[in-house]
């Protein structure tokens, strides 16, 4: 702030402690804390089964829609626990957004697609509307190729366009983090690479959290990096000193390309 | 290894030939079977689309029918009787005339009883009137148009009666006619004069109501079944039990609704009110066990997506995942439908096996149902009935076409609209 003092480091948005999740008797996540930083992108890496994406889930709770799982620890959004009794989990979902793996836009029209967000939490006037379907999409990088067939379906579009839908949809209620859950596992090199560069861009506005299982992909895009392995956090921290000199022989062996 | 395959392959290829031959053959069987059932009824129904009339100089007696024409139908049946017995055995006996008497319709009275209420100054007048046939006669009288197949001539008539028809078609004074009233009448007493349209309006207000009790609350159980219940012994239970619902034969329902909806509740029997209820309990279990295989259908994801967007569950199982189920939902309702359209048994036990004469026109009107109509008029001993039981059997069959149609038609409206 004043100059010549180092700037203080700005507090996590998310703040994990000793994280432990079960599905029934297996424990899919064990005592894993981990903190995420503001405006910038982190990539949870690891082998398949290691617990990232259930991590990822734990975010947003989604996984309460498994009814066999449980979940203990702490999880602070902005210094809030998500999991205490009486947070409101529809107010977490609209502060934290997700795209999935596979793209799910709804089956109605590209505008409806990006509308529905606001909507649903109370905005009628068409006008505004309009103007938050137009600034999504801009901010998707799909405006260009939409603008003339907003009443298209959504499904219509080819894959990467969908996901890119998917983006602006996630976008258009103005989260404060989105979580990705391996976004481009379902799509062609060039619509992967596209992809990338939009999150390039988001995170300047957004905090993100994308789980990957292509090192190129979080070598490329991320500020941070986790490696999970069987459910355990294995190593945290910036993705160059990961990459360059990870500290755990097992994350190095899954980086080198020796398991995976 | 070649050496070894290549004989078994030829076995291999002439097996499937065999699957798909036996496959097209059972296709074949169904089809002739499916010909044979409408080609049957066809044949047979389609003479009850004409009735037949006979031409008559009926004078519009005031001393029988009042000076303003106000007398009652019966007045008119005497004007009919008079005109008959006076063109028709103008000096023969008692026999004779009773016999020309016989040849017209009951009809013929409640027509002329029209005429004069729409024209009054007819009252008075002497006219040529075409006049509808009794049952044997018209029988008679479509013989004699060499119509294929049919097989009344003489039937049901004497000897006097048969020559008089003849002489009256010679004379170019009878006449086959498109016998609209069949659509719109409902039953009588007299085969020339019933008509589906009673059964028709009785079928479609009973569906009404089986439609309006078991379609939302098969959807709102389906929905609880598949998306919100905890999965529990409980809930197997009640899973059991729906199956076993959909097996119940029907005419247990009916007498459920018998005891219960008539016997405890007080609803009033014959009525598509009871009955629709009655077809409800039939229905519910499949629409259920339709609507949840299409709530099935559909992908996790698009749940998923709108709570990931902060839609409540509620939200995002009305705005999503029912309207891409409702293809399906749909297509499950109108089978179901169609099933209870078809279905006689139950009716029989809430009373919908009345002969009913009048129209319904309200849900609390006595009625009765298509395929109960078939069941009265096959039961019936009268030859005219025949050709009506097999045209009514065409306007059931008509109905279930319309009703899948209609399905078809709603599925590719909401696919387009997905």
């Amino acid at each position: 702030m004043s100059g010549g003092t180092e700037q203080a480091k700005p507090a996590a948005v998310f703040s994990c402690q000793e994280v432990n999740v079960h599905y029934g008797a297996f424990q899919a996540i064990k005592n894993v804390s981990l903190d995420v930083q503001p405006k910038e992108i982190t990539a949870l890496i690891g082998p398949s089964g290691c617990g990232k994406s259930t991590f990822l889930r734990c975010l947003n709770r989604m996984n309460d829609l498994i009814e066999t799982c449980q979940v203990t620890g702490r999880i602070e959004l902005d210094g809030a626990d998500i999991y205490r009794r009486g947070f409101d989990v529809v107010d977490l979902r609209y502060r934290v957004g997700m795209v999935f793996q596979k793209p799910n836009p709804f089956p109605k029209s590209i505008w409806d697609n990006v509308a529905y967000g606001p909507r649903i939490h109370g905005v009628r006037d068409r006008a505004a509307l309009d103007e938050t379907v137009e600034r999504s999409l801009r901010s998707a990088g799909l405006w260009d190729e939409v603008k003339d067939k907003l009443d298209e379906q959504g499904t219509r579009l080819s894959g990467g366009q969908q996901q890119r839908l998917c983006i602006a949809r996630a976008i258009a209620v103005n989260p404060e983090v989105i979580l990705m859950d391996e976004p481009c596992s379902a799509l062609d090199p060039i619509a992967t690479a596209r992809i990338e560069e939009l999150m390039y861009e988001l995170r300047r506005a957004y905090t993100i959290v994308i789980v990957t299982h292509s090192m190129q992909q979080a070598a490329r895009t991320s500020a941070r990096t986790a490696y999970f392995h069987l459910g355990e956090l294995i190593e945290h921290g910036l993705t160059r000193d990961i990459f360059d000199s990870p500290k755990h022989k097992q994350t190095e062996a899954y980086i080198s390309g020796r398991i995976g | 290894m070649t050496e070894a395959v290549r004989p078994a392959l030829a076995r291999r290829y002439r097996q499937e030939r065999l699957l798909v031959l036996a496959g097209k053959a059972s296709i074949v069987i169904a089809l002739l079977f499916l010909a044979g059932l409408l080609g049957n009824v066809a044949v047979n129904g389609w003479r009850a689309l004409l009735r037949a009339e006979i031409q008559l100089p009926v004078h519009f007696d005031p001393a029988v029918i009042g000076a303003a024409g106000e007398h009652d139908a019966l007045a008119y049946a005497r004007l009919v009787k008079q005109a008959a017995r006076a063109d028709l055995a103008p000096d023969a006996g008692r026999k004779a005339r009773k016999e020309a008497q016989q040849l017209l319709s009951f009809g013929a009275a409640l027509q002329l009883r029209d005429a004069v209420a729409a024209d009054p100054a007819l009252v008075g007048a002497t006219k040529e009137v075409w006049l509808p046939a009794a049952s044997a006669a018209e029988l008679h009288l479509k013989a004699f148009e060499a119509l294929p197949g049919a097989a009344g001539r003489g039937l049901n008539l004497s000897e006097r009666q048969a020559t008089l028809l003849d002489r009256l078609h010679e004379e170019g004074r009878t006449a086959l006619r498109f016998n609209g009233r069949f659509f719109t009448a409902g039953d009588s007493r007299d085969p020339e004069a019933a008509g589906i349209g009673g059964a028709l309006m009785g079928s479609l207000l009973t569906l009404i109501v089986t439609l309006i009790a078991t379609f939302p609350v098969g959807v709102g159980a389906a929905v609880y079944l598949e998306l919100l219940a905890p999965r529990s012994r409980v809930f197997d239970f009640i899973e059991v039990n729906i199956n076993n619902l959909a097996a119940v034969p029907s005419v247990i329902m009916g007498l459920l609704g018998l005891a219960v909806l008539i016997g405890v509740f007080g609803v009033s029997r014959s009525t598509p009110l009871v009955g629709g209820m009655v077809l409800g309990f039939l229905t519910l279990p499949t629409i259920i066990i339709a609507a949840r295989a299409a709530l099935k259908a559909v992908p996790d994801s698009l749940l998923h997506a709108a709570l990931s967007l902060g839609a409540t569950r509620l939200q995002g199982i009305v705005h999503q995942v029912l309207p891409a189920a409702m293809p399906g939902i749909m297509t499950g309702t109108i089978i179901g439908m169609a099933g209870a359209l078809g279905e006689t048994a139950p009716l029989l036990m809430v009373g919908m096996v009345a002969f009913v004469v009048a129209v319904p026109t309200g849900f609390g009107d006595v009625a009765t149902a298509l395929p109960v109509q078939i069941f009265l008029w096959a039961d019936s001993p009268e030859r005219g009935y025949v050709e009506k039981t097999a045209l009514a059997i065409c306007v059931l069959i008509a109905f279930l076409l319309a009703m899948n149609a209609a399905a078809i038609w709603l599925r590719r409206r909401f696919e387009k609209l997905l």
